[in-house]
């Protein structure tokens, strides 16, 4: 089979993408391949396609050179691999992750498992979250019975999750 | 244990006995990362060893490793990594490390961790057949015993972070190999292939991102990782497994009933040319085991055991082939050695009387 780019070599490299369920397959040889910017040694993810990796992008922006303190990926760093350095990225990324999450996953709140040394903390402030978002609605619905409910629930939260380090400190 | 030990067992993830049908065998990986250490990819190659260090040993005392072995990449050669990608041990990413990357397996490779691949641990449950609540249940043991000695990176937002976003929350991939060689003979199985893509399943080839299906074999896994729980995404794909499943066996009937000598012509020809050629590349072995691996579970082939069958997918794969061989081999000479172990196996032909492979 010929390259489809180049019609002269013969193509070696076969890409088979799902594009909007449709079923798109292109044959290159590897020079054409590497022209077009498909990384023909490593896999081609999700993660490239949805950031454009290949597409070599002017770099120079004002804003390109963002930093984690932590570990001092820069922003550019970030956009040529598609991986973050360190935990802390994702903080100092931050806003480059809603549309990235968003065009991956379902929602961009973990409901899974939850580590045990985390999940005490985690499931209160969730609960205090969802508590504090139901009171908020009760409030602008001028249903200020249930807010009032809603508070006491609150303060009854907040006392529950202080209760394990007021315990732990004599 | 030695990699040529390894090769003596059948595969975890082609196991002997994983039952008749389109199954063939289930996997679910966690990625897991280090609180406040950068991830492997970024942190440099130092970083790194000082991390195996400090891993490595929590890692292979817990219980449900046990009895656990420990693979440095650095001390094993690229022959010897090759063979752990094949039999699904260790990534295609991972084969090409060295230092400051390892990994840790029970022995009989159902569970498994690699250490600093794109994220410092990914743990890896595989079994025969559709059991991923089985296997979710093991490697989430495996993940609390881990975590009792390293703590993690994670977010109560976006749960277990890890260096590709692409796996944040649950950092957890379900996959489930099955083989659709009724799909694919009906031509029924690009609409399968798209409909998955809808609901936002990936289908893969063999070996994961970027192969080709070869063999008619897909693996079927969740892109999301983040949203679900680990529950969800498990019961989501068994579910799906099972209507794919339904459909296989749907298309096998249909099969045999109408079109039952082309069925018994693809699987003669299948075990005339393997057991006579002597020239295979890996994927016309691997597209004609299929053929006979369809022959046996239709019950028209009855020569060849499903074991042989299955332990040659393995041994055809490059790395296995060479380390079976002892020695490294062109792509050429390759394709001459598979295919007289082919006829060896399949005919019970002893080497002495085979011919001898001109160099």
């Amino acid at each position: 089979m010929l390259c489809e780019s180049c019609k002269e070599n013969e193509a070696t490299v076969h890409l088979t993408q799902v594009i909007d369920g449709a079923i798109k397959k292109l044959h290159l040889c590897e020079a054409c391949a590497a022209k077009s910017g498909i990384d023909i040694q490593g896999p081609l993810s999700i993660t490239d396609i949805l950031l454009g990796m290949g597409i070599q992008k002017p770099a120079d922006l004002p804003d390109a050179e963002r930093t984690c303190p932590r570990c001092h990926m820069r922003r550019t760093d970030f956009k040529k691999t598609g991986r973050f350095g360190c935990a802390a990225c994702y903080e100092a990324f931050a806003e480059e992750l809603p549309p990235l999450l968003k065009a991956m996953h379902r929602s961009d709140h973990h409901t899974g498992k939850v580590p045990s040394r985390e999940s005490l903390r985690v499931r209160a402030s969730a609960e205090l979250e969802s508590l504090q978002q139901k009171m908020d609605k009760a409030i602008a619905a001028e249903n200020f019975e249930e807010a009032a409910r809603l508070r006491d629930a609150i303060v009854a939260c907040r006392r529950r999750m202080n209760e394990p380090e007021a315990r732990a400190t004599p | 244990m030695t990699i040529a030990e390894l090769m003596r067992q059948p595969s975890a993830w082609l196991a002997v006995g994983a039952g008749e049908g389109p199954v063939v065998s289930s996997r679910i990986r966690l990625a897991r990362n280090v609180k406040d250490a950068a991830f492997p990819g970024w942190a440099g190659a130092e970083e790194c060893e000082r991390l195996w260090n400090r891993i490595e040993p929590a890692v292979r005392r817990v219980a449900s490793l046990q009895p656990a072995e420990s693979l440095a990449m650095g001390a094993l050669d690229e022959l010897e990594r090759q063979i752990l990608f094949e039999r699904h041990l260790i990534s295609r990413e991972q084969a090409e490390k060295t230092k400051g990357s390892g990994l840790i397996l029970r022995r009989d490779e159902s569970l498994s961790a690699m250490v600093n691949e794109e994220d410092h641990l990914r743990l890896q449950g595989m079994r025969p057949g559709l059991s991923l609540r089985a296997i979710w249940e093991e490697v989430d043991r495996l993940d609390t015993e881990i975590e009792q000695r390293i703590e993690y990176a994670f977010s109560p937002k976006l749960g277990y972070l890890t260096a590709c976003p692409t796996n944040v929350g649950t950092g957890m991939r379900a996959s489930v190999m099955l083989h659709l060689p009724g799909l694919v003979l009906m031509n029924e199985i690009n609409p399968v292939i798209k409909g998955m893509g809808k609901i936002g399943l990936a289908v893969r080839g063999l070996w994961g991102e970027g192969t080709e299906a070869t063999g008619n074999m897909f693996q079927i896994s969740n892109q999301m990782t983040l949203g679900d729980t680990e529950e969800q995404i498990v019961a989501v794909i068994e579910q799906i497994v099972q209507e794919i499943v339904e459909h296989e066996r749907n298309a096998r009937e249909r099969l045999l009933e109408r079109r039952e000598t082309v069925v018994r012509d693809h699987v003669g020809r299948a075990y005339g040319i393997l057991s006579h050629a002597h020239i295979l590349t890996s994927k016309e072995a691997l597209d004609l085991l299929s053929g006979l691996r369809l022959g046996i579970d239709l019950g028209i082939l009855s020569t060849v055991s499903r074991r042989v069958v299955d332990e040659l997918m393995l041994l055809t794969q490059p790395g296995h082939l060479q380390k079976l061989e002892s020695k490294a081999l062109k792509p050429k000479e390759r394709d001459r050695y598979r295919a007289r172990l082919v006829r060896e196996r399949l005919t019970g032909s002893d080497r002495r009387r085979g011919e001898q492979i001109k160099e």
